[in-house]
């Protein structure tokens, strides 16, 4: 980076706008891959070819699985860029207010506004046991890459509630962590006016509530035998 | 009516501060919360004692002078209102109320209640102002100005710079200050010519200044006396982000 570009990034906006970038392009994968999770309300045997296929993209340009791998280095270095201005401002916060108040009215923002720090923490941790879950497969019952989908119905099984219930946990905080994060890119971004306002909140609720939704069919429907 | 009162007291920058307990009695329900103080100092003085230091000046609420975190509220419960135009009607005979300084790294307290605000001077002097000859005054009509770009550039202007919002503000950001400023000066033709320097020197000068970041949260727009909208932090970002590109090219 050149030295403009740097001190530009080192500014207090300039931080947010690198979390509002790299939240963008988190929220755009999630929608794909929510997307592509509900194929197991297809068939199991859609799932499985959904699975193949994405290592499929690109061939014969890309050799096989490589689409799948440019896409977790782009993801990384977004969660990394996402956390590193996440940190720096949370730090640059703390120490903008050495004192404390002795007596504080609770701070009136909505709940979601005031759980992004500890709510991204367990989002991380969420991902990473999620990996090693559902990717490697080392935490999974089965653990048969060639079969997602039995992996996937074994993971959620209602003897394994307890798996489902941390699914729903960290699908609601991601939820809530949405809710304020998309009005807070987009206000980041540019988002100037009072009806915008109106408008960018509803575009966050409405992108939490579809998360949501669409992550929680899933693991809800294997534990409840909607799907075998 | 009789109160309780809980103030912080602390003798010099330097010093180590602590909240102090007073009585006042007789406070009549006409008075504005500056006046009840002034009550308490006055018994303080003939008593011999060092009167409460708090900052004020026109009472009108036009200055942004006063300040005091009042139980835990910047400006005190009323929505909307400086310290100045708080009036103790909006109290109960026998409630305690804790008054406490504005809590930021860049307003370090001076003596008691009273802290220095010379941060804003300084995000001020980095470009909250417009070059133009001065003079006579020009015609009203000679510079155009859309209806809709004055009513917000106006709205704007009414930050009176006390710095409630950096004190409520869960960040001790300085960020809907800075915002009005340049949305100000922004909208309209006169300050066209320095837009992209000023929001880049201005937010230079906040972040030294040691005021963190915005996170969106809306504090800041609860307690402001003048209701400045949380948007016009939108188009703070806006202008940032456009006037670091225009300068990289
Ligand atoms: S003393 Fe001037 S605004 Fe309160």
């Amino acid at each position: 980076m050149d030295l403009a570009t740097r001190r530009v990034v080192n500014t207090t906006v300039g931080k947010k706008a690198v979390m509002a970038v790299t939240g963008v392009i988190l929220v755009l994968f999630l929608i794909a891959h929510m997307t592509g999770n509900l194929k197991i309300f297809l068939s199991t045997e859609s799932f499985d070819h959904y699975a193949h296929w994405l290592r499929t993209i690109g061939e014969p340009l890309l050799p096989y699985s490589w689409f799948l791998w440019i896409q977790r280095i782009v993801l990384l270095a977004a969660v990394i860029g996402h956390i590193w201005s996440a940190t720096s401002l949370a730090l640059k916060a703390k120490a903008a207010r050495p004192v404390k108040y002795a007596h504080r009215r609770p701070v009136k923002g909505s709940y979601a506004a005031r759980t992004m720090r500890w709510g991204g923490v367990i989002i991380v941790l969420f991902v990473v046991y999620h990996i090693l879950d559902l990717t490697t497969g080392h935490l999974n019952p089965v653990g048969d890459s060639s079969r997602p989908a039995g992996n996937l119905i074994a993971d959620f099984a209602p003897g394994r509630w307890y798996v489902t219930l941390f699914y729903v946990v960290a699908v609601l905080t991601l939820a809530f962590h949405l809710r304020h994060g998309v009005f807070s890119a987009l206000r980041t971004l540019g988002q100037q006016t009072q009806t915008g306002e109106r408008r960018a909140k509803a575009v966050a609720l409405v992108v939490a509530v579809v998360i949501a939704v669409g992550f929680l069919a899933v693991p809800l429907s294997i534990t409840t035998g909607l799907i075998k | 009516m009789n109160l309780t009162l809980r103030i912080w007291r602390q003798h010099g920058p330097e010093e180590k501060g602590r909240m102090v307990k007073y009585r006042v009695e007789d406070v009549s329900p006409d008075m504005s919360f500056l006046e009840m103080l002034d009550m308490l100092n006055e018994e303080l003085t003939l008593a011999g004692d060092e009167p409460v230091a708090f900052d004020h000046d026109c009472r009108e609420g036009i200055c942004g002078m006063c300040s005091l975190m009042i139980n835990g509220s910047a400006h005190g419960p009323e929505r909307a209102t400086t310290t100045c135009q708080l009036h103790m009607r909006h109290f109960n005979d026998g409630d305690t109320i804790d008054i406490e300084p504005w809590r930021a790294r860049a307003f370090p307290v001076v003596k008691d209640l009273v802290v220095d605000r010379s941060s804003f001077d300084r995000i001020i002097q980095a470009g909250g102002y417009i070059s133009a000859p001065t003079g006579s005054a020009p015609d009203a009509h000679a510079t155009p100005v859309p209806k809709a770009d004055a009513d917000a550039a106006f709205e704007a202007a009414t930050c009176i710079g006390c710095g409630a919002c950096v004190a409520a503000c869960p960040n001790g950001s300085g960020m809907l200050f800075t915002a009005a400023k340049v949305t100000h000066l922004g909208l309209l033709p006169q300050g066209q010519p320095e837009r992209d320097e000023r929001v880049l020197n201005m937010i230079h000068a906040h972040d030294d200044a040691g005021f963190g970041g915005c996170t969106n949260t809306g504090e800041c727009h609860e307690v402001c006396p003048k209701g400045i909208p949380l948007a016009s932090i939108g188009r703070l970002n806006r202008d940032f982000l456009k006037a670091s590109r225009s300068i990289s090219r």
